[in-house]
């Protein structure tokens, strides 16, 4: 399914086209007569958000963007380690429109939306999960996504380990191979094509991509929606830089006012939605 | 006085330690430093006859003044046979010249200096710099630009450092943090070739400085934070064609492990182990990167280097040794085939690269004549090893070691304290060294003139604590949060001198911060380094003794060099600017409120803003 892009230096030079345009507009100030929403976002992250605009978040920034009488200008940048550092903090922009509700980065937003980890496997296949102590986890093939440093990972994996399922437990990156699109979606992929027996994967990522296999999938959120003090569940927020209260509440009226077509957007990209 | 170092003997070291050992937190850090050091009048143990004058490896003593490879010598001694600075006149040092690099991220670099050019390499966006030491002020020759993409920032793991070049043949030899490898042409400043080795959309990067052995550059990668597979490549020099590629994991045929291998333990002999010591294909994200230092003895004609962390499962998730991770290889240069391994930590829990410096010398262990690779070590240990086989002579702590119990000499393994291993959910603390270890990648210096290896190194312990959120990719996720804080003694770095032969320490100074600079020494007896809130220091290389001191601007964390310059005279360069894993505080703009940031580190360096700011800049000294 994954296309190349021609060239690694894509994405770089996306982000140095939206500083070009960044600067070059403060040169230009009177002609600037509408409000910008300047937003920080992955340009290669479905269902989250891309730089043709076809995520979610793409979505629900344009949404608040109207509100307020605005326009929507992206500072693209792939969303790993740094991003809130280089991007938001930087001050290239000035929203971020998807992270934990808890996360001590940003001054957040109330949550928007609440989804879980969720299994994925194929319809098919006979399985009935729900369970992360259901004994069958120890036989069947699992695939979980990495972080890439030891004891930061994602919660299914800290949940296995603690259960001493290991042998059976294939770990997929999340960041993958930027080089193809949507790099976290591999796992998915992976179950649609039989490769594993069922992925244990972030809600927002399963529900999309298992829509877009011919297969049909099964998406169920795990339960108990903890384990221990490992949540499966997170409430996600906007945010904004510390301090820029105002900006805060604007987008928060809109988010308040707009909950009916947040909720339709996002039902519109199959996010199971707690 | 805060920041000064205090000179402290090793009797005294241990009394402080002690006293001082409930006290680990940070703020008060330099204040018992202080308290140490009042009354500490005490001489240091300089009746250290044990060590004598040790003749180099090799021959490679025979020194022309230049600094043609980050470590001076094949051997990695960082050892200047330059005599004209000395340990009575070095006091008079005064600033010859001064270069703004235009960066101001870490500079962790070693100036090169071939043919009356100085070299100069930054961090991101890699600028290389060829300055001509023969006019006056030693303007730029030329300056070359390799343009890295600029994602690659966003994949760098701990600032976006480059730790040298190398030269050969009227030609220098870089890396960039965009994984590529580039021949200039030492002369003109044009590039002959250039090749990508390494791909940032994997997460892969490339920060360390290349070795050309004959007529191969050889390369590493770096990125285990973003669970990549290590490998270490062999370019021909000529034309940057891939000789061999050795990965750190998986089958045999890949490690290039074949009928040469002849690993001294019994733990490291078998087939595929880089595959079986894994739970099933763990390995092919396993880390093991190679961004360190790598040496060579043309007598044996090999080359021995470390590789870094298993990773990126908590370490219950991938039981076994996890080969070929935080271990060491050596390797023919032409094949790439291996002779041994050893491995310092098998399956790492705590992030010790094994990385570090190999300093090859031939000494005598227990009255016999031994060709070893002395390596002192993340986990906490100098190591002796016997280079022709890999066995451990020796392997004592130079540092407060909680996380093992030394190593058993007969089996060649490290002994675990289980006690101390992360768990998620669960609080560990007192875990010593921190994840940047007793010493991370600045090199430390041999000097034959006193038998002494001058170790740069930090004195950090860890907790690891309950589980914060965060966000990656759309995706959020929990880890176990690091909290460092100086370790007993309360100074956060040091600099040891060791003795190799005895195992010992012939005297200590401790620094308030961590000692992240490298180290040269001198055959006028002098000890160079730097400190990461800017001090440029000269001790006396027999006795430790404080003998001059420069403040530069930024903090240092660069490799200084001595090299003579086309007026016969003796100089002594180092690059400032502060940043790294240890200085992210500054370089980096992380809030050092959030005392989790930089993987923890950012908690053990809250103030190191006040004392320093970041800005490349070259520092040149000589006599007046």
């Amino acid at each position: 399914m994954c296309f190349r892009f021609r060239e690694a230096a894509f994405v770089a030079a996306l982000f140095l086209l939206a500083l070009l345009v960044t600067s070059c507009r403060s040169g230009h100030a009177s002609t600037a007569v509408t409000r910008e929403l300047r937003v920080c976002a992955d340009p290669n992250n479905l269902p989250f958000s891309n730089q043709q605009g076809e995520g979610f978040e793409n979505r629900i920034a344009d949404l608040i963007a109207k509100e307020l009488h605005a326009r929507v200008r992206y500072t693209w940048w792939a969303q790993r380690r740094g991003f809130f550092r280089n991007t938001l903090k930087a001050g290239l922009c000035d929203v971020v429109m998807g992270m934990p509700a808890g996360m001590e980065m940003t001054l957040p937003t109330r949550p928007y939306y609440r989804s879980s980890y969720v299994f994925v496997y194929r319809r098919s296949s006979g399985l009935r999960l729900s369970s992360i102590n259901d004994p069958i986890l120890r036989k069947l093939k699992i695939g979980v996504q990495m972080i890439g440093d030891d004891f930061t990972n994602t919660p299914p994996a800290h949940a296995l380990t603690a259960r001493h399922i290991i042998s059976n437990v294939s770990g997929y990156t999340l960041y993958g191979d930027y080089a193809e699109q949507n790099p976290p979606a591999r796992i998915i992929t992976a179950v649609a094509n039989g490769q594993i027996d069922t992925a244990i994967a972030w809600g927002p990522l399963a529900g999309y991509f298992a829509k877009m296999q011919s297969t049909p999938l099964e998406i169920v959120p795990v339960s108990p929606a903890s384990d221990g003090p490992l949540p499966f569940v997170f409430d996600i927020s906007a945010g904004v830089r510390a301090g820029e209260q105002e900006l805060r509440d604007e987008i928060q009226k809109v988010l308040d006012n707009k909950q009916t077509e947040i909720r339709r957007v996002l039902e519109s990209y199959a996010i199971p939605l707690l | 006085m805060l920041l000064d170092g205090v000179l402290r003997p090793l009797q005294r070291a241990r009394r402080c330690s002690s006293s001082a050992i409930l006290a680990t937190l940070i703020g008060i850090s330099g204040l018992l430093v202080a308290a140490c050091s009042t009354g500490a009048a005490k001489e240091p143990d300089t009746s250290n006859n044990r060590a004598s004058a040790i003749p180099l490896p090799f021959d490679s003593t025979a020194d022309d003044g230049q600094w043609v490879m980050p470590a001076k010598n094949y051997a990695s001694t960082r050892f200047s046979a330059l005599d004209q600075i000395t340990t009575a006149n070095v006091a008079n040092l005064k600033v010859a010249f001064t270069f703004s690099t235009g960066v101001v991220q870490g500079h962790e670099a070693a100036p090169l200096v071939v043919n009356n050019t100085m070299y100069v390499v930054t961090p991101y966006p890699n600028y290389l710099y060829a300055l001509d030491l023969t006019a006056t002020g030693s303007p730029v020759k030329w300056k070359y630009e390799p343009k890295p993409v600029s994602a690659s920032q966003g994949v760098a793991c701990c600032d976006v450092v480059s730790r040298g070049v190398a030269y050969s043949n009227g030609r220098v030899f870089m890396n960039t943090l965009d994984g590529h490898t580039i021949a200039i042409d030492a002369n003109t400043g044009k590039e002959i070739w250039k090749i990508q080795l390494g791909d940032i959309n994997k997460g892969e990067t490339i920060t360390m400085a290349p070795l050309v052995v004959k007529d191969k550059v050889l390369v590493g990668d770096s990125g285990g934070e973003f669970g990549v597979r290590g490998w270490l490549a062999a370019v021909n020099a000529s034309d940057g064609s891939l000789a061999w590629r050795a990965y750190s994991t998986g089958p045999d045929s890949e490690v290039l492990i074949g009928s040469d291998f002849k690993p001294f333990y019994g733990q490291d002999q078998g087939k595929d182990l880089g595959v079986s010591s894994w739970p099933p294909d763990a390995w092919k994200i396993g880390g093991g990167t190679t961004w360190g230092w790598i040496s060579y003895d043309p007598e044996l004609n090999l080359i021995y280097y470390g590789t870094g962390n298993p990773g990126p499962w908590n370490p219950e998730q991938r039981p076994g040794d996890n080969k070929w991770t935080s271990g060491i290889f050596a390797r023919n240069p032409d094949t790439g085939q291996a002779r041994w391994f050893y491995q310092w930590s098998p399956h790492d829990e705590f992030d010790y690269d094994g990385i570090n410096e190999n300093v090859l010398l031939d000494l005598e262990i227990r009255g016999q004549m031994r060709k070893v690779l002395v390596r002192p070590e993340r986990n906490g240990y100098v190591y002796v090893l016997d280079r022709l086989t890999g066995e451990v002579l020796s392997a004592d702590a130079y540092g407060h070691v909680t996380t093992s119990n030394g190593v058993d000499l007969k089996t060649g393994r490290l002994r675990t304290v289980p006690d101390k291993s992360p768990r998620v959910g669960v609080v560990v603390r007192d875990i010593c060294p921190a994840a940047p270890g007793e010493k991370d990648w600045e090199p430390s210096a041999f000097s034959p003139k006193t038998g002494l290896l001058y170790i740069p190194h930090s004195n950090l312990c860890m907790d690891s604590e309950a589980m914060q959120a965060n966000y990656i990719a759309g995706t959020p996720y929990v880890g176990v949060t690091a909290r460092m804080y100086a370790g007993p003694g309360g100074n956060r770095g040091e600099l040891a001198a060791w003795d190799p032969v005895h195992a010992t320490k012939a005297w200590t100074i401790a620094e308030p911060l961590p000692v992240w600079s490298g180290v040269v020494t001198t055959s006028g007896n002098v000890v160079f380094y730097g400190t990461m809130d800017g001090w440029f220091k000269a001790v006396d290389a027999t006795n430790g003794k404080p003998l001059w001191q420069f403040k530069v601007g930024s903090g240092i964390i660069g490799q200084p060099i001595s090299y003579k310059g086309p007026d016969g005279k003796q100089y002594i360069a180092v690059l400032s600017g502060v940043g790294g894993w240890s200085g992210a505080v500054v370089a980096g703009k992380i809030d050092p409120r959030d005392q989790s940031a930089a993987l923890g580190f950012a908690g053990a360096m809250t103030d190191l803003p006040k004392y320093t700011t970041k800005g490349g800049m070259l520092y040149v000294f000589s006599l007046p």
